[in-house]
């Protein structure tokens, strides 16, 4: 049997975050008490009709820009019709045919389509099952209902569950970088279902697909996808066949389990919502949208590798999120003469700065100034100060701030320089560590550790690491 | 007869002006005679299903919305009726609907906020069809309404408790809705004038919705002139509606007694077969003074209007099968008791909730947007509307307004149609091209036949209904049509 290949593509949902909900004029909800965040049209009383919000639809212009969709000059709104007690009307106003945006990429994938649409309540189960079927009694809380969604569709572009979840990360980023969502999994803000096939490597057809829910982070996405690819594998391995269902992952067990079959799947019924006009996009929505781009992610990593020289790695260290990026730039931005080079900056913003910092927390906000850290970086690539005094210097500048060659000069952490100052303290060294001196001039490179740790030891860290096992080497003749 | 019952509403609110009627005096005469109607004797009509206590019962305008008109107000103490459709902030609204028994929404419509914003007071809830699903007022869940002309008749639908007390005194004037002949058929059946605005021009923000595309608020009133008066404070844009538009002018009341170079379109297709003869014979006299009063009759053809009913039907119902979905049980109205579960709570609240005829028409609607067969129902009867909008376009670059019967019979008796809905569905035959083409139309009485009302219909095209009400108020003024034999 020849090698069996993971098709997978991903839809999707993004909770917009503007002022309103997406048909009425009710604020969205951050942990309200329930069902205080509602009015006769997002509990769907009757008579009440839907106005679209404008912003959601400019939010969703600046997606479409972000991903390279073809943005429809006129697109409509649709009933999905079906009955649940979390939609209030009994439909869900959605997209269909005439989404707003078509086509577009993401990095290596291919985005189908991006449309508008609300978001359902929420219901709370109660009793046991924890689900609808035998629950003591189910509650709803509409102050969710009506939130502004977007939903983001793939084309099936991705191959492996690492993959899935790379991408979705880029796909955060960016959307975080335009400031039209929070973007938060655990919230709920950004929730992503995957369809998954499999076929034999090389061919062109798509197998039959699932289509797996409720991955609420990306661990349960990897997770989730991992197990459906595996269970799909073994089935046609084994002679069997894949069944076109909805799945449900529980990521407690790790287990799928089927929430419908295609027989049992909805007839949506969509037909057009005749309660709401065509969106038309006119030039001055589209000028608006694009004032409000700001530089995506992609392409600011792509400007870091080609203005700064940066490994493809840290351009998308400091590009993905954007707080660093920004601290970055604004630090060379402040830096002296001589300036430091960025790819060390780079490595002192995504590295030791950040490993000091609270979890997420931006360097913005922490003492120490983008000007204070590009001295200390450019202090450390003259050679001025050791790297291992260089972190000294940045703990302080974490604690308290100010001027790196203050703390340097306060706190006596200057180099060491050169021949005169080093070479009596590495000639102590080697005689207090007579094993290791015969064991490098034998030619083991490695045994030099605890001569320099010696040394680091009697200067306080402010030798330069190349130039002790210099001074060693010379002083051992080799 | 009393004084006050003489005045038609415009008259009242110019004597409120003029302080020779007390607006406290009006509501007093017109409450006392819509709950003596509405009484326990049981022998009245049958127009209401709430009438007010005392202007305190007022509603206030929309929910989170200022208060139209100023104080006092052009309409100041004129008594309202209201489709019970309409909804009213804490006062029953039940769309004539076993499933909505009890309903009293937290807001008001918008069209009857303008008109209470004006000065109109809230006096009574009047009958109709089950969700405005009919043509007789017999598919109520609160019982039929009887015709003031003759008892043993229907009054029409669905706005016929609307029609019906306005006919009878019961009301100066009314509110109601037309889907595809709702306000106009009525209103010709009762003798009085029924107005179905063009598409847009007032809100549907708190209309018990039928079928959105097609749902229009309008007057029922005594009076050309009314129906007017009462036009001009509907319309408007209303941010909540996002399908509403703005009127391109104030509506004017209409004046002129002569129809000199008016151009009369009678379309061969709406005039003729499967239109009763006293029908017919009424309507071409009305025709001859027409032409005596200067207008010029055109034959026209409107070719796809023969197949308006086939396309209504199919999307009528459905959007009605979409809209009628969130009566499901969980927030408000009716909830079936000791339901196993959820299909079975949802299943018997709808089973006991909605009566026939609105299950009839969900399961039409359901069955035209299902998978597979929507292109060959819903998309096809959208494209017969195209069709029929291009044929008045069409009709209207050669004639200022259409003119046809209203309906193709009098009021019929109580039970005679509701045996075989498709022999009622043909009410709606000369009303419904026009409703699917969104534009505006009047119905007023022009002559008895057998001793019961027979309607005219004007239609223009949109936003047309100035011109309209001139024509219709000429042509009232010469017909001098006398409805006071239907006072209760």
């Amino acid at each position: 049997m020849p090698e069996l290949e993971p098709v997978i593509g991903l839809e999707i949902h993004v909770q917009l975050a503007t002022r309103t909900k997406m048909f009425c004029g009710c604020g969205l909800s951050f942990g309200e008490p329930p069902n205080t965040r509602t009015c006769p049209v997002c509990l769907g009383l009757p008579g009440s009709l839907p106005v679209a919000n404008a912003q959601a639809v400019h939010f969703g212009l600046m997606i479409g820009l972000a991903l390279g969709s073809e943005l429809a000059p006129r697109s409509i709104f649709h009933r999905k019709n079906y009955f649940y007690p979390d939609l209030p009307k009994g439909y869900q106003i959605s997209q269909y045919d005439e989404p707003l945006c078509l086509g577009g990429r993401l990095g290596d994938v291919r985005i189908h389509r991006v449309h508008l649409e609300e978001d359902a309540a929420k219901l709370t189960h109660v009793g046991e099952s924890g689900r609808i079927h035998g629950s003591d009694e189910s509650v709803v809380d509409f102050n969710r209902g009506g939130t502004p969604l977007a939903e983001i569709v793939t084309e099936p572009d991705i191959r492996t569950a690492e993959q899935a979840s790379e991408w979705l990360k880029l796909l955060r980023t960016t959307l975080r970088a335009l400031g039209v969502s929070d973007v938060n999994m655990e919230e709920g803000s950004l929730r992503c279902d995957a369809n998954i096939s499999l076929r034999p490597a090389g061919t062109e057809e798509l197998g039959t697909k699932t289509e797996l829910k409720n991955m609420n982070s990306f661990r349960f996405i990897e997770r989730g996808i991992k197990a459906e690819v595996e269970r799909q594998r073994k089935l046609i391995e084994g002679g069997g066949q894949v069944v076109q269902e909805t799945l449900h992952f529980d990521p407690n067990s790790g287990a799928i389990s089927s929430l419908r079959s295609k027989e049992e799947a909805h007839d949506y019924r969509y037909f057009p919502e005749p309660d709401l006009l065509p969106v038309a996009i006119d030039e001055r929505m589209l000028a608006a949208a694009r004032e409000a781009m700001t530089e995506l992610p992609a392409d600011r990593a792509e400007r870091f590798e080609r203005e700064h020289s940066l490994s493809a790695e840290s351009a998308q260290l400091l590009a993905f999120r954007s707080e660093l990026g920004d601290y970055f730039e604004a630090s060379l931005a402040a830096a002296g003469d001589p300036a430091p080079p960025a790819q060390a900056l780079a490595n002192w913003v995504a590295g030791d700065l950040v490993s000091r910092l609270g979890e997420g927390e931006d360097p913005a906000d922490s003492n120490v100034e983008p000007a204070a850290l590009a001295t200390l970086v450019a202090m450390v690539s003259g050679k001025q100060v050791s790297v291992g005094a260089g972190r000294q210097v940045l703990d302080k500048l974490v604690a308290e701030g100010g001027d790196p060659a203050a703390i340097v000069e306060s706190e006596g952490l200057a180099a060491i320089g050169g021949g005169d100052e080093l070479a009596p303290i590495v000639a102590a060294a080697l005689e207090a560590n007579p094993d290791a001196a015969q064991r490098v001039r034998e030619g083991n490179a490695k045994a030099i550790g605890p001569i320099i740790g010696a040394v680091m030891r009697e200067t306080k860290g402010r030798a330069d690491g190349g130039e002790v096992t210099r001074l060693v080497n010379e002083q051992l003749g080799i | 007869m009393s004084d006050l019952l003489e005045l038609t509403a415009a008259r009242a609110a110019a004597a409120i002006e003029r302080g020779e009627v007390g607006a406290e005096e009006l509501f007093a005469f017109y409450r006392e005679r819509a709950q003596r109607d509405a009484g326990a004797s049981g022998d009245g009509l049958n127009c209401f299903t709430w009438v007010a206590d005392g202007p305190a019962d007022t509603p206030s305008p929309g929910w989170g919305k200022e208060p139209g008109g100023a104080a006092g107000g052009p309409l100041l103490g004129v008594p309202l009726a209201v489709k019970d459709l309409f909804c009213t902030k804490g006062v029953p609204s039940q769309s004539g609907s076993r499933i909505l028994e009890g309903y009293r929404p937290p807001y008001t419509a918008s069209a009857v906020g303008k008109l209470t914003g004006a000065g109109a007071t809230l006096l009574a809830k009047t009958n109709q069809d089950e969700f405005a699903m009919g043509s007789s007022t017999e598919n109520s869940a609160y019982g039929p309404t009887l015709n003031p002309w003759d008892r043993a008749r229907v009054p029409g639908g669905s706005s016929g408790g609307s029609a019906a007390a306005v006919a009878a005194g019961l009301a100066p004037w009314a509110l109601g809705t037309d889907t595809g002949g709702s306000i106009r058929q009525p209103a010709a059946l009762c003798g009085i004038v029924g107005l179905k605005p063009t598409y847009g021009s007032v809100s549907r923000y708190g209309m018990i919705a039928f079928a959105s595309s097609l749902d229009q608020a309008g007057p029922l009133t005594r009076d050309v002139t009314d129906a007017a008066l009462m036009l001009r404070h509907m319309v408007g844009r209303d941010g909540c509606d996002a399908t509403s538009l703005q009127f391109p002018h104030e509506v004017e009341l209409p004046r002129g007694e002569r129809l000199d170079g008016v151009r009369l379109g009678v379309p061969a297709e709406l005039t003729g077969e499967g239109i009763e003869a006293g029908v017919l014979s009424a309507f071409r006299a009305a025709l001859e003074r027409a032409e005596e009063l200067g207008a010029e009759l055109h034959e026209i053809a409107l070719p796809h209007a023969p197949h308006g009913l086939s396309a209504y039907y199919v999307l009528a119902p459905a959007e009605a099968s979409s809209n009628l979905a969130r009566f499901d049980g969980v927030r408000y109205g009716a909830r079936a008791q000791d339901a196993t579960d959820l299909l079975d709570m949802y299943t018997r609240t709808r089973h006991d909730g909605f009566g026939a005829e609105v299950k009839r028409r969900i399961m039409l609607g359901t069955y035209a947007l299902s998978s597979g067969y929507y292109d060959a129902y819903y998309g096809r009867a959208q494209r017969v509307r195209t069709k029929i909008a291009e044929d008045f376009a069409t009709a209207f670059a050669a004639v200022d307004l259409i003119v046809t019967p209203t309906a193709p019979t009098v009021a019929f008796k109580l039970g005679e149609k509701t045996g075989d809905p498709l022999s009622m569905y043909l009410n709606d035959y000369c009303t419904v091209p026009m409703s699917l083409a969104g534009i505006p139309a009047i119905s007023i009485p022009c002559g008895l036949s057998e001793g019961l009302p027979v309607g005219l219909q004007l239609a223009g095209p949109a936003f047309s209904e100035s011109r309209m009400l001139d024509a219709a108020y000429a042509l009232e003024t010469a017909l001098q049509f006398d409805g006071s034999g239907a006072y209760a």
